[in-house]
C-alpha cells in the first residue's frame, strides 16, 4: 500500500469519522423509533377509544354487564371476569407444578435427566398458540366433558373457563420454569450447604433457604406469566366457549377480552362505536400487561444486578 | 425425625410427579397432533391450493397458507433484522452496553416482547385503516415485524454481550472507529444472528392474532404485496371451526405440518446456540 500524503490521510480520517457519525445517528433513530412503539400503541389505542369512553365512562365500561353493541351499550365486566377466571385457573394450576419442577430440576435431578428435561421445556415454549388450541379441542375438551365435569355438574359441553385455564397453564409452563430455574441457579451454594450441614433435609433446605432467597424471582416469574396469560388469544378463544356472561363456576363458559377482539373484527366497522369499543378492550389489555411487565422486569433486573455486585 | 423423613419423601415424589406432568405435556400435545393429523395427511395437502368446494370437503390442499405463512414470516424477519441489528449494535457499541440507558432500553424491549400479539394486530389494523391499506400481505408483514423486533433485539443483544471485550479493545486501539469495530463484532456473531433469525421466524410463522386483522385470507397464493395472504395458523383455525368432518381433518393435518415446521426450527436454533456458546468458551 502506498504511503498516503498527509492531506489525503486527514481527508480519509474525516470521511471515516463522518461515516461513524452518520451511522451512529441512524442507529439512534432506529432505536428511538422501535422503543417508541410502546408509546405510539398506547396513544393510538387511546385515541381510538375516546368516542366510547366519552359515550359512557370508565366506570360504566368497566363495571356494567350490558353488552349490546347494536344499542350502543358496552359493558366489559363479563369479559374482564372471563379473563380473570381463565388467568386465575391457569396460575393456580401452573405455579405449584412449575415450582416443584424447578426445584426438582435444580436440586434433585441427576445431570443426565436434567440434560434431557431442559430441551423439552424449551421445545414446549416454541409450539405456536394455535397448536395448543387444537390440542385443547382434541384432548382437554373431551376430557372435561366426559370425565371431569360429570362428577360435579349435570351437563357441560367441555368448552369452559376450566379448559381455557388448563390450556393456558400448559402454555405458561416453560416461561415460569425457565425463569425460576435461572433464579434458583444463582443462589450461592454456600447457603444451601450451610443448611444441609446443620442437619436439615433437602426439602427443608429448599423450603427455608432456596424458596426464601428466590421469592422475588418467583414473584416476577408469576407476574410475567399472568401477563402472558392475560393476552393469550387464539388458544383460549378456541376452548373457552365465548359466552358473554360472568362465569360462576369453572365449568361455565367465559369470554376473555382478547377473544372478544379477535372474534368481532369482522363486524367492527359496520356497527357504530363498535370499533371504538374493541380498541378500548385492546387498550385495557395493553395497560394491564404493560404495568405487569414493567414490574416483573424491574424486579428481575434488580436481582441480576444484586448478584453481579 | 421420622416425620421429617416422611415429609422429605412426600415432597420428592410430588416433585417427580410435577416434573413428569410438565415435561410430559410436550409429548401429550405433539402426540395428540400426530395421532389425529397423520390419518388426514397426504401429498395434496402440501402441493395444492384449495379447489372448488374445498370448504365442504372437496379436494385441495393448504399450499396457499403454507406459502403465505412463509412470505409473512420471512418478510417480517428480514424487515425486523434491518431494524434490530442497528439497535442491538447501538445499545452495546455506542452506549457501552452497561449503563442506565442501555439497561432501560433492554427493559423496554423486554416489555415490548411481553405485549400480546392481539394488541399488535389491533394496532396494525389501526395503522392500516389510517393509511388506507386493505388487509394484505404487506399489512401482515408490518404487524408481524412489530412483533418480532423485540425478540430479534434481545437475542442479538445477548449474543453481542458474549463477544470478549478484548476484541473491541483491540480493534479500537488499532484506530478503528466505532462503526468499523461493529463490523468486526458482526462478523464474530454470525451464527448468533442465525439463531435470532430462526427464533423470530418460528414465532412469526405460528402467530395468529397479529395476522388475523392484517393479512386477511385468500385461497390463492399472493403475487403482490397488496393481495391478501392466507396463513397456516389461520387456516387451521378456520378449518377447525367447520362442521364438515373432512375439513376438520384437514385442520389436524395442517396443525401437523405447522408443528413439524416449528419443531424443526426450534431444534435447529437450540443446536446452533449451543454450538455458538461452546465456541465462545
Amino acid at each position: 500500500m502506498p504511503i498516503l500524503k498527509s492531506n489525503q490521510t486527514s481527508k480519509m480520517k474525516r470521511f471515516r469519522l463522518l461515516k461513524d457519525k452518520i451511522y451512529s445517528k441512524l442507529m439512534l433513530l432506529f432505536t428511538i423509533l422501535s422503543v417508541s412503539v410502546v408509546l405510539v400503541i398506547g396513544v393510538g389505542l387511546y385515541y381510538k377509544s375516546v368516542p366510547v369512553i366519552n359515550n359512557s365512562s370508565w366506570g360504566t365500561l368497566l363495571t356494567s354487564s350490558q353488552w349490546k353493541p347494536l344499542k350502543g351499550l358496552f359493558g366489559f365486566f363479563p369479559f374482564i371476569m372471563g379473563t380473570l377466571w381463565v388467568t386465575g385457573i391457569a396460575i393456580i394450576i401452573a405455579l405449584p407444578l412449575c415450582l416443584l419442577t424447578s426445584f426438582y430440576i435444580t436440586e434433585y435431578a441427576p445431570n443426565r435427566i436434567r440434560k434431557i428435561l431442559v430441551p423439552f421445556v424449551n421445545l414446549l415454549s416454541g409450539i405456536p398458540p394455535v397448536i395448543f388450541g387444537v390440542w385443547g379441542v382434541l384432548f382437554i375438551i373431551p376430557l372435561i366433558q366426559n370425565h371431569i365435569a360429570p362428577h360435579f355438574v349435570e351437563f357441560s359441553t367441555g368448552y369452559s373457563v376450566l379448559a381455557g385455564g388448563i390450556v393456558l397453564a400448559v402454555m405458561i409452563f416453560p416461561l415460569i420454569v425457565s425463569i425460576v430455574c435461572e433464579v434458583l441457579n444463582t443462589i450461592p451454594r454456600e447457603l444451601k450447604e450451610a443448611s444441609l450441614s446443620l442437619g436439615a433435609t433437602k426439602w427443608e433446605t429448599i423450603k427455608k433457604v432456596s424458596f426464601r432467597k428466590a421469592k422475588p424471582g418467583i414473584v416476577a416469574a408469576t407476574v410475567l406469566a399472568i401477563s402472558r396469560a392475560f393476552g393469550e388469544t387464539i388458544a383460549v378463544l378456541m376452548v373457552c366457549g365465548n359466552n358473554a356472561v360472568v362465569p360462576h363456576s369453572v365449568f361455565d363458559p367465559g369470554y376473555p377480552l382478547p377473544a372478544l377482539i379477535a372474534n368481532n373484527y369482522g363486524e367492527m366497522l359496520s356497527i357504530p362505536m363498535y370499533d371504538s369499543a374493541l380498541m378500548f378492550a385492546a387498550l385495557l389489555l395493553f395497560i394491564i400487561i404493560l404495568l405487569f411487565n414493567i414490574i416483573s422486569r424491574v424486579i428481575l433486573t434488580r436481582l441480576e444486578r444484586k448478584l453481579a455486585a | 425425625m421420622i416425620r421429617r423423613k416422611i415429609e422429605e419423601n412426600f415432597f420428592r415424589v410430588l416433585m417427580v410427579l410435577a416434573t413428569i406432568i410438565v415435561g410430559g405435556s410436550f409429548f401429550l400435545i405433539v402426540g395428540t397432533i400426530f395421532y389425529k393429523g397423520v390419518p388426514f395427511m397426504n401429498l395434496d395437502m402440501i402441493t395444492k391450493i384449495p379447489g372448488g368446494g374445498f370448504y365442504i370437503g372437496k379436494e385441495g390442499g393448504v399450499l396457499n397458507a403454507i406459502i403465505g405463512s412463509l412470505y409473512v414470516a420471512g418478510g417480517a424477519t428480514v424487515l425486523g433484522l434491518f431494524i434490530s441489528i442497528p439497535v442491538a449494535i447501538f445499545i452495546n457499541m455506542y452506549l457501552g452496553g452497561k449503563n442506565f440507558i442501555a439497561n432501560s432500553l433492554r427493559i423496554a424491549f423486554d416489555v415490548l416482547f411481553g405485549i400480546p400479539s392481539i394488541v399488535y394486530g389491533a394496532f396494525g389494523f389501526l395503522i392500516m385503516v389510517y393509511f388506507g391499506i386493505k388487509a394484505s400481505l404487506l399489512g401482515g408483514i408490518l404487524a408481524v415485524t412489530l412483533l418480532v423486533i423485540p425478540i430479534l433485539v434481545r437475542t442479538l443483544d445477548e449474543v453481542i454481550r458474549t463477544v470478549p471485550h478484548e476484541l473491541r479493545d483491540a480493534s479500537l486501539s488499532l484506530g478503528a472507529t466505532r462503526w468499523e469495530m461493529s463490523k468486526v463484532i458482526l462478523r464474530q456473531i454470525r451464527p448468533g444472528i442465525l439463531t435470532a433469525i430462526l427464533l423470530s421466524f418460528g414465532r412469526a410463522i405460528g402467530d395468529v392474532a397479529s395476522v388475523l386483522f392484517t393479512a386477511g385470507f385468500s385461497d390463492n397464493i399472493p403475487t403482490s404485496l397488496h393481495q391478501p395472504a392466507a396463513t397456516l395458523p389461520l387456516a387451521i383455525f378456520f378449518q377447525l371451526g367447520s362442521p364438515v368432518e373432512e375439513v376438520q381433518g384437514r385442520a389436524y393435518a395442517s396443525a401437523l405440518i405447522l408443528t413439524i415446521v416449528v419443531l424443526i426450527i426450534t431444534i435447529l436454533s437450540s443446536i446452533l446456540s449451543k454450538r455458538f456458546s461452546k465456541n465462545i468458551k
